[in-house]
C-alpha cells in the first residue's frame, strides 16, 4: 500500500503536467482511442465512458502556465480561465484532444465554445445545455434528448452507436467513483486535520485527467493510507469554501487557508466529480436515468436556476450544518458573474441563519497570498474568539 | 478609466428630433405613466427583459410590461446611473458585474422612481425569460428576493451549433403551454385566450415589417438614418412595451413614411444638432452604446460624417432582417422561435455571419465594436470576432471600450482618439485602392 505522500506526489504530477502526458499516454496506448475535453461545472462523463472515451476535465492554466496569446483574444474584465483555455489550445497543448465540451455555466464559456469552433474547426466542439426547468415532461424530456444527441455525435466520432448496456456499466463505474469521492469528503468531515484541503483538491484534480478506474483506485489506496496514519491536530476554525465552482484558485491559496487557521469541511471545487449526489439506476432508460438525477439530484450552484425562493441559499446552510462548520469563506474568481451575482443572495441567507462568512476574490495566477492569509486568519480568530456570544 | 461621476454642471441643450422621435417619447413617456399608475388603475404588471420579450402574451393577461433594462437605460440617459450603482456597490455588489444590474438594484435601493419621477409599482409577476444571458438569471433571482412575487422561468437554449433543433422548440412550448401561460393567468386573473394572441402576432409582423423597411433603408447613399444612435430611438417601441399593439403598428407606418420622406429628398439622418451634413464613412456596429454620454458619443460620429449603417445592438430584442416574423398561425411556435433567433442567443459563427453580411449588404468601410465592460454575453469574444469580420471582407474594424449605464467607464478623450485614428485608417485604405486602380 501506497502511503499518502506517494500518492499525493502523483496526483501533484498530473495536476503540474499542463501537457497532458497522462492522457497523451492513454490515448497512445491503443489504436483509436479518444479524449473529450470539457469545462466546467458538470458534463455526463459516463457518456463519453461508454464510448470508450477519456474524459478529460479542462479548468484553466493556473498559476504556471504563461498566458502569451490568451489574452489577446479577452478584454481586461473577462475572467482569466477562458484564456488560459484558448492558450492551452493555441500552444498545442490539447493537440490530442479529438472533442470539447462546453458546459453551460456563464455567457463567457458559452461564447468560447463558438470561439472553439473558429479557432479549431477540425475539433467536434459542443456547447452542452442543460434544463432550467426541472419537470420531468419539460426539462427532463429536453435534457433526454440534447443526451441522446450527444450520444449520437459521440457514437459518429467512434464509428459505432453507444449501447445502453455500456452505458449502464458506465454509470455503475461513475457511481463507484462517486461514493469513493462521497467517503474521502465524510472523512474530512470526520476528521479535516487527516485530510488537508489541499490533499483533497489534488485528488479531485486527478479523477480529471486519469480514466475513472484509476481514479477510484487512488481514492481508495489514499483513504486507506489517510485511516493508518495519524495527523497532528491543528486548532483550527471549520469552514465552507464557496464560489470556486469555475476558474480553479491556485493551490496554494487552499493551503493557505488551512495555514491560516481554517480546516475546509466542505468546498464547491470541481463539482463534476460529485455533481450527482445519489447513485444514478443502472436499470431502465440509461438516458433517462442520467437526466431524473440531474433534475433532482444535483449540486446547487450559481450557474443553476433556483425556482424556489426558500430553497435559495439553503444548500449553503446545509452544508454548514451537515459539516459543522462554523463559517463560510466566499472566494470568486474575479469578473466571475455566476459567483458575484449569486453572493449577496447567498450572503443574506447566511446572515439569516447567523452564520458568519468573509469573502475575497482571486484570479487562477494570483500570486499573493499574505492578504488572503490575513483575512481567513482574522476570520479564524474571530470564530473562535466570538463565535457564540 | 474616467472616475468622473458627477452630472454635467452645463445645461444640457435643447437636442433636434425627428417627429418619429418625438412620437416615440411620448410613447414612452406614456407607458410610464400607465406603469405608475398601476396602483390607481389596478392594473397588474409584469417586469420582465427586452431580449425574448414575450409582449403579445403578456397583453393578453392585461398586464403592464415593465423592463429593467430599458430602466437602467433612462437612468444613463438621465445621469442617474452612476450614483444607482455606486448604491449597489456600497450594499455589497461587486464592482466586477453587470451595471445594468446594480443600476436597477440601485434604483430600487434610492425610492424606485420612474422617469416621469412617481414610484414604480412592485410587480405582480417576473417574467424571466432567460434568453441570451446568463446574468438575466440571477438579476431576475435577486428582483424576486426583493420583491417576493410569482416568478417564471422560460428557459430558452442557446444556438450553440447555429440551429434551432425540433428538441429546442418543443421544450420552449412546453414551457409556454405547461409553465407560462398557466400562471399568468393565475396571477393576472385573465384566461388565455388564443385568438386574442393571434391577433396580436399579426400586428406584431406588420410593424416588423416596416422596422425592417426602415432598417434597410441604411443601404441608400447617403443613408437617410443612423442605424446605431438613431436606430435606438426607432427600436424603443418594438423592442418595448409595444409590439403587438396598435401603437406599435402605427408608430411604424409614420417612421416609414418619414424615411421615405427623407430618402425622397436625399436626405442623410437626423442628429441632436440637426440633420448630419455629409456622409463620410459608413460603418456597421457590433455591441450596445453607452448610455450615460450617449450625446457626447454620437457627435464623435456625426462629427467626422460617420454614420452606422447597420447595428447589432439593434437586433438584441429581435432580430427581423434575415426574414423572420412573428407567425399568427403558429403562435406559440412563433414565440419560441422569435425567443431563440435574438442576437445574443446565436453562436458566435452567427454573430460573425451577421456582421460579415452587413458590411457587404450595407457597403460599410468597416466594423467597429463597443465592447461593453459589464456585458459578458456581447463582449466574450468579441476580438476573435474583429478579426474574423476583417478576414473575411478585407475592411477594416476597430475596438473602443465603454459601459453601458457607468460613467466611470466612459473615458471620453480615449475614444474620440481611438475613432479618428480609425476614419484616418479607412482614408488610407481608400487612398491605397485608388491607387491601386
Amino acid at each position: 500500500m501506497s502511503d499518502t505522500a506517494t500518492i499525493i506526489a502523483r496526483a501533484t504530477e498530473l495536476f503540474e503536467d499542463l501537457h497532458f502526458g497522462a492522457a497523451r499516454e492513454w490515448k497512445a496506448a491503443a489504436p483509436g482511442r479518444k479524449v473529450v475535453g470539457y469545462m466546467p461545472i458538470y458534463v455526463p462523463r459516463e457518456l463519453i465512458h461508454a464510448a470508450g472515451m477519456l474524459p478529460l476535465g479542462i479548468v484553466g492554466g493556473g498559476d504556471q502556465l504563461e498566458v502569451i496569446h490568451g489574452d489577446a483574444y479577452y478584454q481586461s474584465y473577462i475572467c482569466r480561465i477562458p484564456r488560459s483555455t484558448i492558450e492551452l489550445g493555441v500552444s498545442g497543448r490539447l493537440d490530442f484532444v479529438d472533442a470539447m465540451l462546453f458546459p453551460s455555466i456563464c455567457d463567457v464559456i458559452r461564447n468560447l465554445s463558438g470561439m472553439w469552433k473558429l479557432m479549431f474547426p477540425h475539433v467536434y466542439s459542443r456547447y452542452f445545455d442543460v434544463p432550467q426547468n426541472y419537470r420531468d415532461e419539460i426539462g427532463g424530456n429536453y435534457y433526454v434528448n440534447e443526451l441522446a444527441e450527444l450520444r449520437h455525435d459521440l457514437g459518429t466520432l467512434r464509428g459505432a452507436p453507444i449501447t445502453d448496456a455500456a452505458l449502464s456499466q458506465s454509470i455503475a463505474t461513475y457511481n463507484e467513483n462517486r461514493h469513493l469521492v462521497g467517503e474521502l469528503y465524510s472523512y474530512r468531515v470526520a476528521q479535516p486535520w487527516q485530510v488537508p484541503a489541499a490533499d483533497v483538491y489534488l485528488l479531485m484534480r486527478a479523477g480529471l485527467v486519469l480514466p475513472v478506474e484509476q481514479h477510484s483506485d487512488m481514492l481508495r489506496d489514499y483513504l486507506a493510507a489517510a485511516r493508518a496514519r495519524e495527523r497532528p491536530r491543528r486548532d483550527n476554525c471549520r469552514i465552507v469554501l464557496t464560489g470556486v465552482f469555475c476558474e480553479q484558485p491556485p493551490l496554494n491559496l487552499i493551503k493557505s487557508l488551512e495555514l491560516s487557521g481554517c480546516y475546509v469541511v466542505d468546498d464547491d471545487l470541481l463539482l463534476v466529480t460529485r455533481w450527482l449526489t445519489t447513485d444514478v439506476p443502472t436499470d431502465g432508460d440509461p438516458l433517462r436515468n442520467l437526466a431524473l438525477a440531474f433534475l433532482h439530484h444535483s449540486e446547487s450552484t450559481a450557474a443553476k436556476y433556483e425556482p424556489d425562493q426558500k430553497e435559495k441559499g439553503q444548500h449553503l446552510v446545509r452544508a454548514v450544518r451537515r459539516t459543522k462548520a462554523e463559517g463560510v469563506i466566499f472566494a470568486s474568481p474575479s469578473f466571475c458573474d455566476p459567483a458575484l451575482l449569486d453572493r449577496p443572495m447567498l450572503q443574506h441567507v447566511l446572515s439569516d441563519a447567523g452564520i458568519p462568512y468573509v469573502a475575497f476574490k482571486y484570479a487562477e495566477n494570483s500570486g499573493q497570498m499574505q492578504p488572503i492569509r490575513e483575512q481567513a486568519g482574522t476570520f479564524a480568530d474571530s470564530i473562535k474568539l466570538w463565535s457564540g456570544q | 478609466m474616467n472616475a468622473t461621476t458627477a452630472a454635467p454642471k452645463t445645461p444640457v441643450k435643447d437636442v433636434e428630433k425627428d417627429a418619429s422621435m418625438q412620437k416615440q417619447k411620448a410613447m414612452m413617456a406614456a407607458h410610464y405613466d400607465r406603469l405608475t399608475d398601476a396602483p390607481q388603475t389596478g392594473a397588474k404588471v409584469c417586469s420582465t427583459f427586452v431580449p425574448g420579450n414575450l409582449n403579445e402574451l403578456i397583453g393578453c393577461f392585461d398586464l403592464l410590461n415593465n423592463l429593467p433594462e430599458v430602466n437602467a437605460i433612462q437612468n444613463g440617459l438621465r445621469r442617474t446611473s452612476g450614483q444607482f450603482v455606486l448604491e449597489a456597490e456600497k450594499i455589497g455588489h461587486s464592482e466586477d458585474v453587470c451595471t445594468y444590474v446594480k443600476s436597477d438594484i440601485g434604483m430600487m435601493a434610492k425610492g424606485n422612481l420612474a422617469p416621469n419621477g412617481r414610484k414604480f409599482p412592485n410587480p405582480d409577476v417576473l417574467l424571466l425569460s432567460y434568453t441570451g444571458c446568463f446574468t438575466f438569471m440571477k438579476w431576475f433571482e435577486l428582483l424576486r428576493e426583493q420583491y417576493k412575487c410569482e416568478t417564471i422561468m422560460l428557459h430558452t437554449p442557446y444556438m450553440g451549433d447555429g440551429k434551432v433543433t425540433p428538441n429546442m422548440l418543443e421544450y420552449m412550448v412546453k414551457q409556454l403551454k405547461e409553465e407560462v401561460i398557466p400562471k399568468l393567468e393565475r396571477v393576472s386573473g385573465v384566461k388565455f385566450d388564443i385568438d386574442r394572441l393571434r391577433e396580436r402576432l399579426k400586428k406584431s409582423a406588420q410593424a416588423e415589417d416596416d422596422l425592417v423597411y426602415v432598417l434597410k433603408s441604411a443601404r441608400n447613399r447617403p443613408s437617410p438614418i443612423d442605424a446605431y444612435f438613431g436606430g435606438i430611438y426607432y427600436i424603443g417601441p418594438i423592442f418595448g412595451a409595444f409590439r403587438g399593439t396598435e401603437d406599435a403598428v402605427e408608430y411604424y407606418k409614420f417612421l416609414r413614411a418619414e424615411i421615405d420622406a427623407r430618402l425622397a429628398a436625399g436626405m442623410g439622418p437626423v442628429t441632436p444638432e440637426g440633420d448630419m451634413g455629409k456622409e463620410k464613412y459608413r460603418l456597421v456596429v457590433e455591441g450596445p452604446p453607452n448610455y450615460t454620454n450617449f450625446r457626447q458619443f454620437w457627435k464623435m460620429f456625426y462629427d467626422e460624417g460617420a454614420v452606422v449603417v447597420a447595428s447589432s445592438y439593434t437586433k438584441v430584442g429581435g432580430v427581423y432582417d434575415f426574414g423572420f416574423r412573428h407567425d399568427a398561425d403558429r403562435p406559440l411556435e412563433t414565440l419560441a422561435e422569435y425567443c431563440l433567433g435574438v442576437y445574443t442567443n446565436r453562436n458566435l459563427p452567427m454573430r460573425i455571419d451577421m456582421l460579415t453580411n452587413y458590411l457587404e449588404e450595407y457597403a460599410a468601410d468597416g466594423l467597429l465594436i463597443n465592447s461593453i465592460k459589464s456585458c459578458n454575453s456581447f463582449s466574450a469574444g468579441q476580438l476573435l470576432m474583429m478579426r474574423e469580420v476583417e478576414k473575411r471582407t478585407g475592411k477594416p474594424a476597430a475596438f473602443i471600450e465603454s459601459d453601458l449605464v457607468d460613467p466611470r467607464y466612459f473615458s471620453a478623450a480615449n475614444i474620440k482618439n481611438r475613432l479618428e485614428s480609425y476614419f484616418q485608417m479607412i482614408e488610407q485604405r481608400r487612398a491605397g485602392a485608388r491607387s491601386a486602380a
